[in-house]
């Protein structure tokens, strides 16, 4: 069969210590068996390595930071796409997803460029301060937590809370407290960097697991892969990891797929504690790093989430392999400063 | 003859950091803002003076008919009252009045300027925990709507009610706990605590007063709609509670006002004019809240709007120039403009955006914006890429229509000319520039005073 | 004063310094007076052909020169010592 040739924007092409999703996202898709594609990176800065990586990427474009606005980056693409005729976008940062979940009818509409990204409500209402609600709306275990605006409020949590509690930063960071006064340290560091409210969230022992799935926006799974990390980095990534079976998880995974209608990539973040009982911690609403184990395993999410861009219709994965393992390793390239000059300047290469 | 000679730019040179903000596709940013509504900035500075204040009436009808539009769409009764405190030059306020804007006033002053505009007693809300025992005697005697705010209050207007032949039409301002911080608890009686109901009580049981409506106003600049649905829920509810005690509907529900306009807040991760939510998402959350509240056809209350600052943010602009460029000590370079906080005064809380009003290639340079006072905390902006401005070349701050015409300062500097651009782009000039005399026109100076010897 | 010898220049305006790895972006009148510098000319030279060539004027340029100068010192491109005037 031949392929079909498509030209596909993606970002997240640091591929670093703490990885983004793009360069894996990427191999997907030069792994696809229908699609013949071009990359076109779209990276934030001039050292991300996908940006030299030329058998990964083809040519990447600078585009501006999520905080010039959401005029500014159409800007910016209706020029990329001027030269590069842009089938489909795949964002990858969830920082950026806001502006370009807003810009997805134009893009469409205007450049023909096709997404497939969850709606805004769904990628509001499972931010992490909305946690509670949005267990309770989907019928999910998360762990009890609270918002928290003033140190006044810390004393009164041992009525709600049994130490240690988790301390949440509304968009990063987390630091496990065993006392109010560790409670009320980190509820001044976090507030101080990150704002308020802080959440304050109960801490569950028990082993954490990763799902990376793709939902169709109709409420199916269309794969879904859980994977235990078997070891970590210094900054809590997944160094290692391993697929692995298990029923109660996935039916956990297609039930909050079915009940969100979500759509497009994402990851789920739980815990399973002694009892057996899954908590909900988080959703990330793309494809996480270590997305390529899912190909590993047989299910190509990323190849899926083209083809439903184009609009066509993928059945969903019934299976996938058990027991394979990632393990992540770094390459040091050697580039010319020409091509960092390049970049840097022209903001192209 | 002598060639033509080319376009001159202040040389510079950055050093690429990495993590920097890259400056490719940013350009949307400074791109410069040459005219408003088709007079040239150099001109409007050459006629009116520098700084100067303008405001665009296009965009002021136009966002009023937006917002109007979006709830009329949605509710089938509803009333705007334009909000004196965020811009109170007589012709935005009468630019509101023609749209069919009643007045909300927060003060005595505001009340005097509202009647001098020719707005009818009973067209004008009176918010506010200050009302003096005159003003609220004007207010019973005009019929307007009197917004109490706490008990005291509450027992003036009833002993006032006594001595009167007309039956003061009142209202009671409720906050409540709608999700968001900080509560505004400090204005008007508690929903949740049952204050509220007391004071409905109080008048309920009281013959001389009549309860027209319900008011809310649950903070400022909210970006979240959802809060207003709550709070329509909770006035709506209270609304039913007193129908079924009382058998008595209430005629209005005020949601006042907080919309956030398109500005960016400092510290926000997202450009305004992409986090702050439209006038369709707050229309959706009021309007459906109130209409499942379960209200009969027609015991649906008038729903009133005291929207400010998202109406009138975007139509004004300030202008100004460039005094002087120097280099700070860390290397920074620092622009000092002829406008500061004084005039400013939004500038504390919002990283405004700001145009060059001239042309310029695409090199750019980080930069703080000083104003001219003698003052350290006058700072612009204190983080801004702008291509390399030079002395007289001029700027244009966007989104300063709200609280700056009003909460503006007379200190060190005179306050600039207000200027608007009418539909057909005619400018016309609604507040002169202050000159010594109109500052000194209200002084009384001892005659001991008056004469010294140097 | 004297520019530090081998800074790489490119028309598009990126100057890489080899001795520290540090590299700048620059505009055309900068990435101008610095191929000057470089050639050896003095504060003088690079007036008079920038005022001729762009619309500009002695006390205009001469203060953005300076600040200009203060920065390539800044951002140590000067070889050895500051230069007396």
């Amino acid at each position: 069969m031949k392929k079909k040739k498509i030209n596909v924007a993606v970002t997240g092409l640091n591929a670093i210590d703490s990885p983004g999703p793009g360069v894996p996202v990427i191999r997907a898709l030069r792994d696809s068996k229908l699609f013949d594609v071009r990359i076109i990176g779209l990276s934030y800065e001039s050292l991300e390595p996908g940006i030299y990586m030329h058998d990964i990427v083809d040519k990447t474009y600078q585009i501006p930071l999520p905080t010039a606005g959401k005029a500014t980056l159409l800007e910016r693409l209706k020029y990329i796409n001027s030269i590069e005729k842009i089938d489909i976008i795949i964002p990858n940062f969830d920082a950026e997803l806001f502006n370009f979940i807003k810009l997805a009818d134009t893009l469409k509409k205007e450049l023909k460029i096709k997404t497939f990204l969850p709606t805004l409500e769904q990628f509001e209402e499972r931010h992490k301060s909305n946690l509670p609600e949005f267990g309770k709306k989907h019928k999910i275990k998360v762990p009890y937590s609270k918002l928290i605006f003033n140190v006044k409020d810390i004393p009164s949590l041992r009525s709600e809370f049994t130490y240690p509690v988790v301390v949440k930063g509304k968009f990063y960071d987390a630091s496990i407290a065993y006392s109010p006064e560790q409670v009320a340290t980190y509820f001044n560091k976090i507030s101080a960097k990150w704002g308020l409210p802080v959440i304050i969230q109960q801490f569950v022992h028990g082993q954490e697991v990763n799902v990376t799935a793709i939902g169709d926006g109709k409420g199916n799974t269309i794969g879904a892969v859980p994977m235990r990390k078997q070891y970590i980095t210094d900054k809590g990534k997944a160094w290692s990891g391993i697929s692995i079976d298990d029923k109660k998880l996935m039916s956990m995974t297609q039930k909050l797929i079915k009940s969100t209608k979500w759509r497009g990539g994402m990851e789920l973040e739980i815990i399973k504690d002694s009892e057996g009982d899954y908590y909900l911690l988080e959703i990330n609403p793309r494809f996480p790093a270590w997305v390529y184990l899912a190909v590993g395993c047989g299910q190509n999410h990323p190849e899926a989430l083209v083809q439903m861009a184009l609009g066509e219709n993928v059945k969903p994965f019934k299976k996938y392999d058990i027991g394979k393992l990632f393990v992540r390793y770094s390459w040091d390239m050697i580039v010319e400063l020409e091509e960092f000059e390049k970049i840097s300047t022209l903001g192209e290469l | 003859m002598s060639s033509k000679k080319l376009q001159y730019e202040r040389p510079v040179i950055q050093k690429l950091n990495v993590g920097l903000m890259n400056k490719f596709g940013t350009r949307t940013e400074y791109t410069p803002l040459t005219h408003i509504d088709g007079n040239s900035v150099r001109d409007l500075l050459g006629k009116f003076g520098s700084p100067l204040f303008v405001i665009s009436e296009r965009t002021l009808r136009r966002t009023f008919r937006e917002a109007n539009r979006a709830f009329k769409t949605r509710y089938p009764k509803v009333q705007f009252a334009w909000s004196y405190k965020t811009n109170y030059m007589n012709a935005v306020c009468n630019a509101f009045h023609q749209e069919g804007s009643w007045a909300e006033v927060v003060s005595g002053f505001e009340y005097e300027k509202a009647l001098n505009n020719g707005v009818p007693g009973n067209k004008i809300i009176f918010n506010g925990p200050d009302k003096t025992e005159a003003e609220l005697k004007a207010a019973i005697a005009n019929n307007s709507m009197i917004h109490i705010d706490h008990l005291d209050e509450l027992y003036l207007i009833k002993e006032l009610a006594m001595e009167s032949n007309k039956k003061p039409r009142v209202a009671i301002r409720v906050n409540m706990d709608t999700g968001v911080y900080p509560m505004w608890d400090r204005f008007g009686f508690n929903y949740e605590n049952g204050q509220a109901w007391d004071a409905i009580n109080k008048i309920m049981l009281n013959d001389k007063m009549e309860l027209v409506g319900l008011h809310a106003h649950i903070g400022t600049f909210m970006l979240t709609p959802s809060a207003y649905g709550m709070a329509a829920s909770k006035l709506s509810h209270l609304a039913l509670e007193i129908k079924k005690k009382y058998k008595k509907s209430v005629q209005y529900i005020d949601m006042g006002g907080g919309f956030a306009s398109k500005n960016t807040l400092k510290g926000s991760y997202l450009q305004g004019i992409d986090a702050s939510p439209t006038f369709d998402q707050f229309a959706e959350s009021i309007c459906t809240s109130i209409l499942n509240a379960g209200f009969t056809d027609t015991d649906l209350p008038l729903l009133i709007l005291e929207t400010g600052r998202a109406l009138i943010d975007e139509a004004g602009y300030l202008l100004g120039t460039v005094v002087s460029n120097k280099r700070l000590s860390d290397g920074r370079r620092a622009t000092i403009l002829d406008f500061g906080v004084n005039i400013l005064f939004t500038s504390f809380w919002y990283d405004h955006k700001i145009s060059p009003a001239q042309e310029f290639s695409q090199y750019t340079e980080d930069a703080v914006l000083y104003g001219p006072l003698c003052m350290n905390i006058d700072v612009i902006r204190e983080n801004i890429t702008l291509p390399p401005l030079k002395r007289d070349d001029h700027v244009v701050v966007h989104s300063v229509g709200a609280y700056n015409m009003t909460q503006w300062m007379q200190f060190i500097a005179l306050r600039p000319a207000i200027v608007m651009i009418d539909k057909d782009g005619n400018s016309h000039i609604i507040r002169k520039r202050e000159t010594l005399d109109s500052i000194e026109k209200d002084e009384v100076l001892p005659k001991y005073l008056k004469d010294f010897k140097l | 004063m004297k520019l530090k010898k081998n800074l790489a220049l490119s028309d598009s305006g990126f100057v890489f310094d080899p001795s520290t790895g540090d590299s700048f972006s620059t505009n055309p009148i900068g990435l101008e007076i610095i191929r000057m510098l470089k050639e050896g000319k003095n504060a003088n030279d690079i007036k008079s052909q920038i005022v001729k060539t762009y619309m500009t004027d002695d006390a205009s340029f001469e203060k953005d020169f300076y600040d200009f100068v203060n920065m390539l010192t800044k951002h140590n491109l000067v070889e050895g010592e500051k230069e007396k005037n």
